[in-house]
Order: C-alpha cells, then sequence, then structure tokens
C-alpha cells in the first residue's frame, strides 16, 4: 500500500484555528530566538565558533568510521558495552535483550531523539517493560500519548490548563490547577518514587568523544543524570553522527548547544560519562538508522552536522505558525524537513515544500547546516522522484511552457487583466480559493505595464525616428 | 523637463540596461515598473524594456519542477544578453538568475547574463552609487520591509541572525529622500510568508504570516510599507485589507522616483 503524504498544511490550519495556543507557541519560541541573539552577542566569536564547530563536525563526518572504531575501543577500556545497531528493529532488539538478562521490568528515561526514531515505547511496553520519561515535557507527551512537537522543548504546544487536564486524569491531581510551579511538583511527586525504584535507566548522548571513550548529555531538569546512576544499569542510545574526536572540541560544543537551544549559557546538568560507576553496568547502542545512507547523498549529507539544539525551529516563522505535531514526523521544522524524507520519501515529500525557503534557519544553525538551501534541493529530488502532487506538476508544466512562449504569454497575462476587472469577484475567488481565504486579491489595473511601455515609449522612440 | 535635467547632471556612467518587470508587477503593480524606468532614465542611464519577456523561470524552478523552468530561463537570456547590466525591481528574481539559474547550459551568455543581472536597488547603491535623488520627497513614516531574497540571498541589508554590524542598502537611499522617517517593527526581519507557490499551497500559514507581518508594522506607527519586493506586499496588502489594517503600500522605486501622496 502507497503511503500517504503528510498534509502538512491542512494540520497548521488547524493549529492556526486555535489563536490561544498559537499566540502563545508563536511568542514563547521568538523569546528564545530572541535570549539566543542576546546571547550571541554577548560572544564577538560567535561566527568564529560556528565555523569551528561546522568543521569539527564535517571532519568527524568525514572519517566517521575511524573515529567509530576509536570510541568503542577506548569505550570498552573504560569498561563499557559497546553494541551496533544498524536500524530501529535492531536497536530495540539489543535494548530489549540487555533489560531481559537483567530482569529489568521498569525503565525510566531522559529524552532521546534517537529512542522515538525507533518507536522503543512501543516495541517494549508490550513485553511488559513500563517505560517512564523523566523529561517533564517529555512526560506530559508520553502521558498524552503524542509524539515530542520539538527536539528540546517537547511540549511547547501545551498551554497550563492542557497540562493539568492530562495530570488530573493520569495523577489525579487539581484539573483547574493554573500554576506551573504546582504542576510541576505534582510531576515530582510522581515521578521520585518511579524514580527510585526502576531497574534500569536510559539517556540518549548530546556528543561523543572519540579520543576518550566518553560521552556527554547535556540536561536542564537534572533527569539524565538520575536515569543514569540510580537504578545501575545504565544503556545510552545514541546517533552514530554524534561523534567527535577530541575532548578539546566539547570547548566549542558546549559554549553553543545552550546558547542556541535556549539563549543560556550553558544547560543546568553537562555530565560526561566514561565508565559505569562500582557494582553498575553501562552500555552504548550506537544507532545507524539511516545515518550512513544519508552521509552517503552528495547534497544532503550535511544534515548530520545537526546537534540538536533546535535554534531552526525556533526562529522558523511557519514551525512557529504550524506547531511541531503538524510535521507527522519524529523530527519537525526546517531540520525535520531535511531529514524526514531520507526515512521515506513519499511520506514527507510535502515537508520540503512547507517552508518559505527565507534563509533564518540557515543562518542561525550553530553548525552551519545550509537547510533552505537543502530545502530547495529536496523540491528537485521530489519533483524528479514523481513525489510532488499532480496538480501542481502540471500547473508548473503548463506555466513553463508558457514561459517560454512571449505570444501566448502576453494573451494569459492580458486576460488576467479583463478577469480581474470584469469577472464577478465570487468567481475570482473560487478560482484563487486558497488565496482568497484569508486575503485578498491584487487590484484590477487600467493597463500592463508592457502595454504602458509600448503607448509611452515604443511609440515615441518611433516618432523620434520619424522626425529624426 | 526640470527634473530630467537636474537627473543628467547626476555623475556616473552610462550604461545600457535591459529592464526586467517580473509578472506580478506587469499585470498589478505596474506603477512600480514604470517608476524603475523613470528612476534609471532620470538617473541618465539608457534603459530598454524587452517586448518578449516573460519571467525568469523562479516559480518552476522554486517548486522542484527545475526541467520546465528551462524555456523561461532561455528565453530571459535571448532577451537580455545583450545588455551591459540586467535590472529588476525584485530581489527574488534576482535570487533566482544570480544564484539558481541552472535549468539551461551554461554557455559564456548564460554566464554574462547571470553576473551582470542586479536588484534596483543594489543597482543604485553599488553600481551607480546614486548620491542623491534630489526630486524625492516623502514626508511619511514607513515601514521597511525586507525580503528574505534581498536580505539573506542577495545581502542588502544585514540581518539579526547573524550579529553583524548594521548595514541597509534600502535605508541608505531612502534616507536620500526628503521628509520621510522610519517605523521601527518588533520583528523586522522575520518573512511575510508569501513564498511563491507557498501562498497557495500553505495558504493558512502564508496569510497568518502576512497578517502578523503587517500589523507588526502597523504597531509601530507605519503609515506605508515599503519593499524593493512587490511579491511580498501583493501578499500583505492582500492580508492588511482582509484583517482591516490600515496600511498603505509602495514600491521603493515609487518613493525614489519621485511619488507623492
Amino acid at each position: 500500500m502507497k503511503v500517504k503524504p503528510v498534509n502538512h498544511a491542512k494540520a497548521a490550519e488547524e493549529f492556526i484555528e486555535d489563536t490561544a495556543h498559537m499566540d502563545f507557541h508563536d511568542e514563547r519560541l521568538w523569546d528564545l530566538r530572541q535570549k539566543r541573539d542576546e546571547q550571541m552577542h554577548i560572544l564577538p566569536e560567535w561566527q568564529e565558533l560556528r565555523a569551528r564547530a561546522s568543521a569539527i563536525k564535517e571532519h568527524t563526518l568525514a572519517n566517521l568510521p575511524e573515529y567509530l572504531e576509536q570510541f568503542e575501543a577506548n569505550a570498552k577500556k573504560n569498561g563499557i558495552h559497546v553494541h551496533w545497531a544498524a536500524d530501529g528493529a535492531e536497536h530495540n532488539r539489543i535494548v530489549g535483550e540487555i533489560l531481559e538478562k537483567h530482569g529489568a521490568r521498569s525503565l525510566i528515561k531522559s529524552k532521546s531523539m534517537v529512542t522515538e526514531e525507533c518507536c522503543m515505547r512501543e516495541y517494549l511496553e508490550p513485553r511488559g517493560v513500563v517505560v517512564t520519561e523523566t523529561d517533564l515535557g517529555e512526560r506530559i507527551q508520553q502521558l498524552d500519548n503524542q509524539m515530542p512537537s520539538h527536539i528540546v522543548v517537547p511540549a511547547v504546544h501545551k498551554l497550563i490548563p492542557d497540562v493539568a487536564k492530562i495530570f488530573a486524569e493520569h495523577y489525579h491531581t487539581d484539573p483547574n490547577d493554573k500554576s506551573a510551579q504546582s504542576l510541576a511538583w505534582q510531576q515530582r511527586l510522581a515521578a521520585r518514587p518511579v524514580i527510585l525504584s526502576a531497574d534500569a535507566g536510559m539517556t540518549g548522548g548530546n556528543f561523543v568523544v572519540a579520543e576518550t571513550g566518553s560521552f556527554v548529555v547535556c540536561t536542564n531538569e537534572g533527569n539524565a543524570d538520575l536515569s543514569a546512576t540510580v537504578p545501575g544499569l545504565h544503556i545510552a542510545t545514541i546517533g552514530i553522527e554524534r561523534l567527535v574526536p577530541r575532548m578539546a572540541d566539547m570547548g566549542v560544543f558546549i559554549r553553543m548547544l545552550s546558547r542556541s537551544a535556549l539563549g543560556s549559557p550553558i544547560t543546568q546538568y553537562t555530565t560526561h560519562f566514561r565508565g559505569p560507576q562500582k557494582g553498575s553496568e553501562m552500555h552504548v547502542v550506537l544507532v545507524d538508522n539511516g545515518r550512513s545512507h544519508r552521509l552517503g547523498m552528495e547534497d544532503f549529507w550535511t544534515s548530520l552536522k545537526c546537534i540538536r539544539c533546535g535554534a531552526c525551529m525556533n526562529t522558523c516563522p511557519v514551525y512557529r505558525r504550524s506547531g511541531g505535531l503538524s510535521y507527522g514526523a519524529v523530527y519537525s521544522g526546517p531540520i525535520g524537513a531535511i531529514i524526514d524524507p531520507t526515512f521515506n520519501e513519499r511520506k514527507y515529500s510535502t515537508l520540503p515544500f512547507a517552508s518559505t525557503m527565507n534563509g533564518s534557519c540557515t543562518n542561525v544553525c550553530p553548525v552551519k547546516i545550509n537547510i533552505h538551501e537543502q530545502l530547495y534541493k529536496w523540491r528537485r529530488v521530489l519533483a524528479e522522484h514523481h513525489e510532488l502532487p499532480f496538480v501542481k506538476r502540471e500547473v508548473m508544466h503548463m506555466a513553463g511552457k508558457l514561459m517560454g512562449q512571449p505570444t501566448l504569454y502576453r494573451a494569459a497575462i492580458n486576460s488576467t487583466e479583463v478577469a480581474l476587472s470584469t469577472m464577478p469577484r465570487f468567481v475570482l475567488y473560487n478560482w484563487l480559493n486558497p488565496w482568497g481565504k484569508h486575503r485578498e486579491l491584487p487590484h484590477p489595473v487600467k493597463q500592463t505595464f508592457h502595454s504602458w511601455y509600448k503607448q509611452n515609449r515604443l511609440k515615441t522612440k518611433k516618432k523620434e525616428g520619424e522626425s529624426a | 523637463m526640470q527634473r530630467a535635467e537636474e537627473a543628467r547632471a547626476l555623475p556616473g556612467v552610462r550604461m545600457k540596461i535591459g529592464l526586467f518587470i517580473p509578472c506580478y508587477i506587469d499585470a498589478f503593480y505596474p506603477n512600480a515598473g514604470i517608476a524603475t524606468l523613470e528612476l534609471l532614465e532620470k538617473l541618465g542611464q539608457d534603459v530598454e524594456y524587452p517586448m518578449n519577456q516573460t519571467c525568469c523561470g523562479q516559480p518552476m524552478a522554486n517548486s522542484g519542477c527545475n526541467k520546465d523552468a528551462a524555456a523561461a530561463e532561455a528565453l530571459f537570456v535571448k532577451n537580455f544578453a545583450k545588455y551591459d547590466a540586467i535590472v529588476m525591481p525584485s530581489g527574488s528574481c534576482t535570487h533566482h538568475v544570480r544564484d539558481n539559474f541552472d535549468a539551461i547550459d551554461q554557455t559564456d551568455e548564460v554566464r554574462h547574463v547571470r553576473e551582470n543581472t542586479f536588484e534596483l536597488v543594489e543597482f543604485l547603491h553599488d553600481v551607480l552609487k546614486v548620491e542623491d535623488f534630489p526630486w524625492a520627497e516623502f514626508p511619511h513614516k514607513v515601514g521597511l520591509h525586507n525580503s528574505c531574497g534581498t536580505l539573506r540571498a542577495l545581502r542588502t541589508a544585514s540581518m539579526s541572525e547573524l550579529g553583524e554590524p548594521f548595514f541597509s542598502k534600502p535605508m541608505d537611499l531612502l534616507n536620500k529622500v526628503r521628509g520621510i522617517s522610519f517605523a521601527t517593527p518588533k520583528r523586522p526581519d522575520e518573512c511575510c510568508g508569501f513564498g511563491g507557490t507557498f501562498s497557495v499551497t500553505e495558504e493558512a500559514v502564508s496569510a497568518k504570516m502576512g497578517t502578523d507581518k503587517v500589523r507588526d508594522h502597523h504597531q509601530a506607527g507605519a503609515e506605508y510599507i515599503v519593499s524593493a519586493d512587490t511579491s511580498c506586499m501583493m501578499h500583505q496588502q492582500g492580508c492588511a485589507e482582509r484583517a482591516g489594517v490600515p496600511i498603505r503600500f509602495i514600491h521603493i522605486a515609487e518613493i525614489l522616483n519621485g511619488a507623492r501622496e
């Protein structure tokens, strides 16, 4: 069966109709963008840092196999078990086996986009493992049975009353609670016992350092540290692109990550994991899941430089007004629109078109991914692979033909001129229905530039020529 | 008569210029085209408008249908190869010709056209280096809208994303106009949501962005939104009229050419 492409436009329209949510979403994320700007202005070397970060990532990706092997060897020396997962299914099987071996029935985890990619919860839960998200936003999304709508602030599309309702349903708290502090406290009360009694803990990894065989996890809630250290069994699921060669490289990335993401100088917790505590086990599952395929794509491989800061989402005027869930994918926003089609071209064929290609994303990206240029390139690839809607393809084909024939084109323009001034309004609005839904049409004019020029310049020139 | 004499007195080079007028200006905003032509003439340039022009190919290329842009691009080169410079009152068309115009073989002729295509503001600012518009007076508070093509592709103004020192070629030019003042919107360089076919395929987001944009300018006290890109303004005007935001629109060429209310 053919997969249906995500209908971003429709989902976005529904999001916009809910003014209270949309306005908050837009303002909240724009505020993060402003805070990011403030941090950028504090550091005169910001552009130098971006260039350095980009160069380190490109170098690492160009030598990925060597660095991965270096990491594996060093991590093993540190007492870390290293696993390789070619895809989501293999990842889930590996994690399932580790848990089974330890008889673990409850898993607490911090936020990890890779586990979302692998649909790990959906795999583990039917096998009797209770998975509990410990990041506040991610937990809200888990309870509400929704994907994260943003890679850094997963529940940013929700308002306080939404959270109060969800907590009331699951934690039997006051459904009319209007205080964010009180709701956060309720989550704390609910989460602590689960954390303290968990059999296993899982984290992601923001950076993996080849030379030390260690990895770095950045959070603001400290939940990753609890997840990693309390149960005595720590599994870290990490995409293979998260590698950097040296510990010194952290000096570049740690300075940029939280500044780009939230406009704070650094995350509250930046934890370096180098090996298991005494009496504990530590596993790292390195996940490919399409990454090495992407690495081979000439126009798109640099998307692997992404450090998942979400700055492109915060600045994106389309994302802010459509909400992350409208992208119907694990990764939303500008970065999602260039990554998602590598997972499924047809399903995500609409996402590179959910953009005005304004280029703001590219210019806030701390690792200088040319996001809007990749969106442009994706459009070409999708058109060549026949993944454009039939009507659009036909319209463009006809327009292209028309634009090559001046006489025909002139006839068409002239009829537009006549149409706008003589046709009844409802006919026009029907014809240009999407344009006219929330906008007026341009006003009709007496004369096109073309005919004005003919009358006011060509004729004059001709006369001048005659009189000379 | 007097204005024309003033213009001829200006120093500078006389070039043979091919004028490109994008389809939506031709059909809906001829005054922006006329102002561009008159302004270049006042500045002593030898301007021609090739009558067989259609489109630069951008709509097809931006939709991914690059092959369908080939005929338009070939015709564009045929129309404009003979000029020293090709000038157009549109940032996005200039961006297409300069940066993406690759549906056809890149011959010497094509390269000449691509390298010598200019958006009006950058042509006035960088090539002609115009010092004064003695005929221009516009005693109004305006909000300047830089299209994303001019801002982030042609780089005619600084962008907030990079934290670079402020510069603005359109503002440099407008500052030479008597009586003009500027409103400062809260989000001066956020995209207005036109985006070509995006305005139709993502109608809801597009219109919301446009409405937010015109409201931002209006709350900042702008009487007019002025831009070097008519496509953005066509969209914004539609949004403003529907939402009842009382603000007017004018192309930068019209102000520089001495438009009065």
